[in-house]
C-alpha cells in the first residue's frame, strides 16, 4: 500500500484516491491545431525509471486533484501539492491551511 | 545436440540419466554478429530461432541482462487465445495460435500447449450483443468460436456462481475452443534450445548500457561484457522498452510501464478444465488450472506507473473478491505464491513489431497484458521484418507511426489510454 499525504485531509492509503496520468504533460490549447503538438500531448511518454511526477485524484476523500512526485522503482512518495494552483495558493493561505489527520 | 525421444528416456534411464546434455549453449559474447536481439524473453529467443530456421541467419546473439526466461516471460497467466477482431491483430493472433499448434514438434521440446479451450462470460445483453459481433468476426477471419447459452455452460462448468441473486447474474459465455494454456518456461527453453542448436548465441547477464551508431546507422551496442558489433539490432524487451529507447535515441515511445500482478493457489484436485475469464464495469478477471493441480489466476494492473516487480495488497484483495464471486467453491483454497511483472502498456492495447527511424533498429514492444500467446508469432514475425527489412503482411499494421496516422488498433475503443489489455 502507498501512503499519500493528502495537504487537505492528511495521510491516507491509496485507495481512498484514483491515479490519473502522467502530471508531466502539458496539453496544448484547444485553439492550437498543430497535429504534431496533440500527438506529442496525447501519444507519447517519457516514462521514466525513477522520479516521476503524476497526478492522483482524491476520490474518496476532499476530491482534490494532486500532482504528486513518486520513484517508478522504489515507490518512495516525494512532494504533493494541488494540481490546480489556485488551490494549492489558498492552502497556503494560514487561515485555510488547517491539516487534519 | 541429440533429439529428445521416447528412445531416449529408455536409454537415460537405464544408464542412471548421466548423459543428458544441457539444452542450449550459455555462450559468451564474440565481438560481432549480424543480427543482435536484445533481450532473452520468450519473443527474444524465437526471433532468433525464426531468423535462423526461417531465414537462415545463423550468426545471431540474444542478450540478456539476466537469466533468460526471467522477465515476464517466466511471471504471466500462461493462456493462449486469438479472440481479437480487428484487422491486424486478428491475422496476427490467429498466426501465432497456429504455430502454437505445432509447436512442441517443431521445437522438439514439450510446451504443453493444451487447447482446453477459453470462456469469456457475459452478464447483460449489451455485452453479450458486442461479444457476438466480436466472435462473428473472428469467425468470417475463419477462427474458432462460439456462443454458449447459459445452459450450455452450466454443463461445461457447473461450478461458477450460477445464482440469481449474484450482483450480476451469468448469461452466458463465448467459447473458443482452440484456445487454452502452455507451460511459460518450457517455451523459453525450448526456443532457447532450438535456437542455440542452430548457431545462434544466448548470452545471460550481459546489460545493454548504450548504443553505437556511425553516420545514422546502428552499427552495435555497448554491454556490461564488453562492445558487441552488429548491423541490425533488434529490441524485445517489454517492460524496459522506454529505458532502452532513449538510449537509442527513438525518444519518448507510446508506453506507460505498469505492473500486473499474478496469483497462484496450492495445488488441488482437478477443478476446472478450461479457461474462465470475465470482465464486466471494473472487474476483471481470468482463471485456470494448472496441470500441477495450482489455480492460476489474475486481474487488473496495479494502477499507478512502475518498474518494481511487486504488487500492492488493493489489487490483490479485488482480485481475490473477483474470485469468490465467480467461483465461491475456492473460498478455503490457499494462496501459494503472488508476483507482478511490468507490461509495457501501449497506447491503445496493441504492438509495435517494426522498423523505426533509425537505421539498423528494430522494434518489438507493447504488448500490454498480451505478450505470452504472442511468443510465436511475435518472433515469426520479428524475424521477418529484421531479415526482409521491411513487415511480413501479418504484421504490417503493428507500426509505431500508427498513432500518428490516426490506424489505432484499439480493440477495447477505449481511446488514448495505456491501460487497456
Amino acid at each position: 500500500m502507498l501512503r499519500l499525504d493528502c495537504p487537505v485531509c492528511g495521510l491516507r492509503d491509496h485507495d481512498e484516491f484514483t491515479y490519473l496520468e502522467d502530471g508531466s504533460i502539458t496539453y496544448p490549447k484547444l485553439t492550437n491545431e498543430n497535429q504534431d503538438d496533440w500527438f506529442d500531448a496525447v501519444y507519447l511518454r517519457e516514462n521514466p525509471r525513477g522520479r516521476h511526477v503524476e497526478k492522483w485524484h482524491h476520490t474518496f476523500g476532499c476530491r482534490t486533484v494532486l500532482l504528486v512526485e513518486r520513484d517508478t522503482l522504489t515507490h518512495v512518495i516525494g512532494k504533493i501539492k494541488p494540481a490546480h494552483p489556485k488551490i494549492a495558493a489558498a492552502l497556503k493561505q494560514p487561515a485555510t491551511a488547517k491539516k487534519r489527520s | 545436440m541429440s533429439r529428445y525421444s521416447a528412445w531416449q528416456i529408455v536409454k537415460q534411464g537405464l544408464t542412471g540419466n548421466k548423459s543428458w546434455e544441457p539444452a542450449w549453449r550459455d555462450a559468451s559474447p564474440k565481438s560481432s554478429y549480424d543480427v543482435i536481439i536484445i533481450g532473452g524473453g520468450g519473443h527474444g529467443l524465437a526471433t532468433a530461432y525464426y531468423l535462423a530456421k526461417n531465414h537462415g541467419i545463423t550468426n545471431v546473439a540474444v542478450i540478456e541482462k539476466g537469466w533468460i526466461g526471467g522477465g515476464n516471460a517466466g511471471r504471466n497467466t500462461t493462456i493462449v487465445r486469438s479472440n481479437y477482431f480487428m484487422e491486424g491483430n486478428t491475422e496476427f493472433y490467429e498466426h501465432s495460435l497456429k504455430l502454437w499448434e505445432n509447436l512442441s514438434q517443431e521445437l522438439n521440446y514439450n510446451v504443453m500447449f493444451s487447447q482446453r479451450g477459453h470462456l469469456n462470460l457475459f452478464f447483460t445483453p449489451g455485452q453479450r450483443d458486442a461479444m457476438i459481433r466480436k466472435y462473428n468476426i473472428m469467425r468470417l477471419n475463419g477462427i474458432d468460436g462460439e456462443l454458449l447459452d447459459r445452459d450450455q455452460l452450466m454443463s461445461k462448468v457447473p461450478h461458477l456462481n450460477y445464482s440469481q441473486e449474484a450482483r450480476l447474474p451469468i448469461l452466458g459465455a463465448l467459447y473458443q475452443g482452440r484456445a487454452g494454456t502452455a507451460r511459460h518456461d518450457a517455451v523459453n527453453w525450448g526456443y532457447a534450445r532450438a535456437a542455440s542448436n542452430l548457431g545462434v548465441d544466448i548470452i545471460q547477464n550481459c546489460e545493454v548500457t548504450g548504443f553505437i551508431s556511425n553516420g545514422g546507422q546502428l552499427v552495435g551496442v555497448e554491454t556490461s561484457r564488453g562492445e558487441i558489433r552488429a548491423e541490425k539490432v533488434g529490441m524485445a524487451v517489454a517492460g524496459s522498452t522506454s529505458l532502452l529507447a532513449h538510449k537509442a535515441g527513438l525518444g519518448r515511445l507510446p508506453i506507460e510501464s505498469h505492473k500486473l500482478q499474478a496469483f497462484v493457489s496450492e495445488p488441488i484436485k482437478p477443478f476446472l478444465d478450461s479457461v474462465v475469464v470475465y470482465g464486466v464495469g471494473h472487474g476483471h478477471f481470468y482463471i485456470s488450472q494448472s496441470d500441477k493441480g495450482g489455480m492460476v489466476f489474475g486481474g487488473n494492473l496495479d494502477g499507478y506507473n512502475s518498474y518494481a516487480q511487486k504488487g500492492n495488497l488493493p489489487l490483490y484483495t479485488d482480485v481475490a473478491s473477483c474470485a469468490m464471486n465467480m467461483m465461491p467453491a475456492l473460498g478455503r483454497v490457499k494462496l501459494l505464491r503472488q508476483w507482478a511483472g511490468i507490461m509495457d502498456m501501449s497506447m491503445d492495447g496493441s504492438p509495435f513489431i517494426t522498423k523505426t527511424d533509425i537505421n539498423g533498429l528494430y522494434l518489438n514492444a507493447g504488448w500490454c497484458y498480451g505478450g505470452f500467446k504472442a511468443t510465436p508469432a511475435s518472433g515469426w514475425c520479428f524475424a521477418h521484418t529484421i531479415a526482409h527489412d521491411a513487415p511480413h503482411d501479418v504484421n504490417k499494421l503493428l507500426t509505431l507511426d500508427r498513432y500518428k496516422t490516426g490506424h489505432m488498433l484499439d480493440e477495447s475503443g477505449h481511446g488514448p489510454y495505456p491501460k487497456s489489455h
